[in-house]
């Protein structure tokens, strides 16, 4: 099992080795996708890419949280958070990479 | 927003380039990511969040229906953490 972490510049060289574009170009259309989804993510919408996952935002009620180290109780506010649901083939793909 | 309006969007901004070109490259970001995770490996995207693998042990499950129990073998699943400025940004940072 790998223990590489990938980044922007991979993703960006992949792009670059598929299509013809400049390795800046390819750098910044990986930039545009990302930015994309998370606009459409803080509007509120859910990212639904057929074949690799869904992003979904979930809202949270407000609750009383605690300090776990001081025991203090502090107020937790509603907030948004964003879940990743992974497909059945990303889920696949991934069980069976990872066995040996 | 699903794939398509994405490839839309970009080919929009992008108009010297092919909607097939866009529609390569968006597939290529994504089959990327499952490659990685499909190795092992993580992928970090600094602002918008990691993608990772985690490690599932074996444990004794039980089919609902029946109350039957089965063994459920050790897995890998994918899992996503949300970047610190896009958890921000959602909320309203």
């Amino acid at each position: 099992m790998g223990e590489k972490t990938l980044t922007r510049m991979d993703l960006s060289e992949a792009v670059y080795n598929s299509v013809g574009l400049s390795r800046n170009e390819s750098a910044q259309l990986v930039e545009s996708v990302l930015q994309h989804m998370s606009d459409a993510l803080v509007s509120g919408e859910t990212v639904k890419i057929s074949s690799f996952g869904t992003f979904s935002v979930r809202a949270k009620t407000a609750r009383v949280g605690r300090n776990p180290k001081t025991g203090e109780e502090v107020p937790i506010h509603p907030r948004r958070v964003l879940t990743f649901r992974p497909s059945h083939l990303m889920k696949d793909r991934v069980a069976a990479g990872n066995k040996r | 927003m699903i794939r398509s309006e994405l490839i839309q969007k970009l080919s929009e901004e992008n108009p010297h380039l092919f909607q097939r070109d866009v529609e390569r490259i968006v597939n290529t970001i994504f089959d990327e990511i499952i490659e990685a995770m499909a190795k092992g490996d993580r992928v970090e995207l600094r602002g918008f969040g990691a993608f990772s693998v985690k490690k599932r042990d074996a444990r004794a499950g039980r089919n609902p229906r029946t109350g039957e129990s089965v063994a459920v073998d050790q897995k890998h699943v994918p899992f996503f953490k949300t970047g610190k400025l896009l958890r921000d940004r959602l909320n309203g940072g």
